[in-house]
């Protein structure tokens, strides 16, 4: 453990702790910020009346919109001259969020990322390559400060450049890689495609840090049998930190969240009521520490659901379900409610299918249409026009049992959907246009 | 030994057949014969070519799904009646045909068609039995 303090402290002193910041946090955004100040007032809340955790269901909700509206730097609480850096979201104008972090921030971002390495087991003897994008997205600096934190040695290549992983993998003697999971999908791809003779179990690659999309149980089986890794995943969203937000550790099930820096709460998505500990909802966060940008009660629109076990790694912190889809992504098809990963699952149970797909919905004839794009690889295409039939039907049949929608199914051409270094685009809704 | 078919799967969309013949040619690949196998949404290219390895090798590097399977190809008289009496020899013996095209010779007095089982073996024997000549280097003769 990175800071067994924090980290396995008691919960009723965990809850001590969190009270006692999160009177902090809301005091210092009513102070410093005329728009938490504003929107407070209205909803006749003062930091004053807090008197217990139970209050914060009287503290009014954080929105993106809230982040555009008050583009760029509207919600920060600090003098400009004290923010070290800022960061954004990829938005054009009009959508793009910028977060900021003082010089004690930017050290909570690289603690939580040092915490979540140390989780999967990796020290200052390890290999660090960091294959997130370097810039304004949080993902390539927050990893590259949190494994320099650790002490591990940290290999800034940013992503992109399949062939030059690899060179570095076998060279530098990599460990671990940090990347998106279906950049690490991409890689085992390129992999069997370009380079038959590269043998990853043969270098130290041992474990991926894998986040900032959601990705799937079986998406995790398949990378760790194809590339002979562990498959870890981290979590985090620029607005509360960036990645580092909440960790799984050596048991694989359900993240930590770091409690001492973020507050979470379960909430219906419809109503905004909190739900209570256990249930599935959307996860909101507020901030404890943070300075440059407090994030209070921010609507992060993932669905998940909170739970305390006594996880075997001695973490006393609160854990999360990965997250396996966001309310906005929930797709309502004919009135049934469906998240892209439910879709991924049932690719994946087909035999040889990588979850290359995309969902397109349309309206036709004033009823939902769903469309499901799969690739066709080598492993699934046959020369006779049957078998692939045979297959567009079974991967429909499984939808229609597993998830109550029938859905069109297409085959196409490898490479023909959008697969990024990035974020997938897995859903494309032509309903709303 | 049985002659390397190569198979190809491209989108039913303008351009895509466009796409895959690109990169044969530019990889000096040459067809000796093809058919398309359609449905609304996609096709199945399947081709008898000079260099079924250096095709598939081409085609991977450009992200194009292909495979190479093993089919039938017998040498038929080019005159009426005789495929009849060429697939009257699978009927007899209950050998199901999964699809089948052809090609003639540049000699001009023989075809040969190209057959898909899933049973090959049991189709070769019954044609080797049968007396009919079994190709099994297309690269030398249409090439």
């Amino acid at each position: 453990m990175f800071n067994k303090e924090y980290e396995a402290m008691p919960v009723d002193k965990l809850k001590k702790l969190q009270y006692e910041r999160l009177k902090w946090s809301l005091t210092h955004a009513y102070n410093n910020n005329p728009f938490y100040k504003k929107k407070f007032d209205a909803a006749g809340f003062h930091p004053d009346k807090f008197k217990s955790l139970a209050d914060m269901k009287h503290v009014p909700f954080l929105y993106k919109q809230d982040m555009r509206d008050n583009y760029p730097f509207g919600l920060f609480a600090v003098p400009m001259s004290k923010v070290v850096r800022v960061h954004s979201s990829s938005g054009t104008t009009g959508n793009a969020t910028v977060v900021g972090y003082t010089k004690n921030d930017v050290g909570v971002f690289a603690e939580v990322v040092a915490r979540s390495l140390a989780a999967y087991g990796a020290t200052e003897n390890d290999v660090v390559q960091v294959a997130y994008g370097y810039g304004l997205f949080t993902g390539g600096l927050g990893l590259h400060y949190g494994a320099e934190k650790l002490g591990a040695m940290t290999v800034p290549i940013s992503g992109g450049n399949t062939e030059r992983q690899l060179m570095l993998i076998k060279d530098f003697g990599t460990t671990i890689m940090a990347c998106t999971p279906s950049y690490m999908l991409n890689i085992a791809d390129y992999i069997e495609k370009k380079r038959p003779d590269y043998n990853m179990r043969a270098t130290r690659l041992r474990a991926g840090v894998l986040g900032a999309e959601p990705w799937s149980e079986n998406m995790r089986k398949e990378i760790e049998s194809r590339l002979g890794i562990e498959a870890f995943d981290i979590y985090g969203l620029s607005e509360v930190i960036g990645p580092g937000v909440s960790t799984e550790c050596s048991e694989k099930s359900g993240l930590h969240v770091f409690e001492d820096h973020f507050y979470v709460e379960i909430i219906d998505p419809e109503t905004g009521e909190i739900l209570p500990e256990g249930e599935k909802g959307e996860i909101v966060y507020t901030s404890l520490t943070k300075e440059a940008f407090p994030t209070i009660r921010y609507r992060s629109k993932d669905i998940t659901r909170l739970y305390r076990d006594s996880c075997k790694c001695g973490r006393t912190l609160i854990k999360m379900e990965k997250v396996t889809g966001r309310s906005d992504d929930m797709m309502i098809i004919r009135g049934v409610n469906v998240f892209p990963s439910q879709i991924e699952s049932v690719l994946m149970e087909i035999e040889g299918t990588e979850p290359h797909y995309q969902i397109i919905l349309d309206r036709k004839a004033a009823l939902d249409d769903i469309e499901v794009k799969v690739e066709v690889n080598e492993k699934l295409f046959s020369d006779e026009v049957k078998v692939l039939n045979d297959l567009s039907k079974r991967i429909g049949d499984r939808m229609r049992s597993a998830l109550g929608i029938s859905a069109k199914i297409t085959l196409v051409e490898p490479m023909t959907i959008p697969r990024s270094e990035g974020k997938a685009v897995r859903v494309i809704d032509k309903r709303k246009i | 030994m049985n002659v390397t078919q190569l198979s190809v799967f491209i989108e039913n969309k303008p351009g895509h057949l466009q796409n895959v013949l690109k990169i044969l040619g530019e990889k000096n690949i040459n067809i000796v014969t093809l058919t398309i196998a359609e449905t609304s949404d996609f096709g199945i290219l399947r081709m008898i070519v000079n260099d079924p390895e250096g095709g598939v090798r081409a085609l991977r590097e450009s992200h194009v799904t292909c495979s190479t399977n093993d089919v039938l190809a017998v040498e038929i008289d080019d005159k009426p009646g005789s495929l009849y009496k060429a697939i009257d020899t699978f009927a007899r013996r209950k050998l199901n045909i999964e699809y089948m095209y052809a090609f003639t010779e540049k000699r001009g007095d023989k075809a040969v068609m190209i057959f898909r089982f899933d049973d090959i073996d049991a189709a070769k024997k019954a044609m080797t039995e049968e007396g009919y000549s079994i190709v099994s280097k297309i690269d030398i003769m249409g090439a």
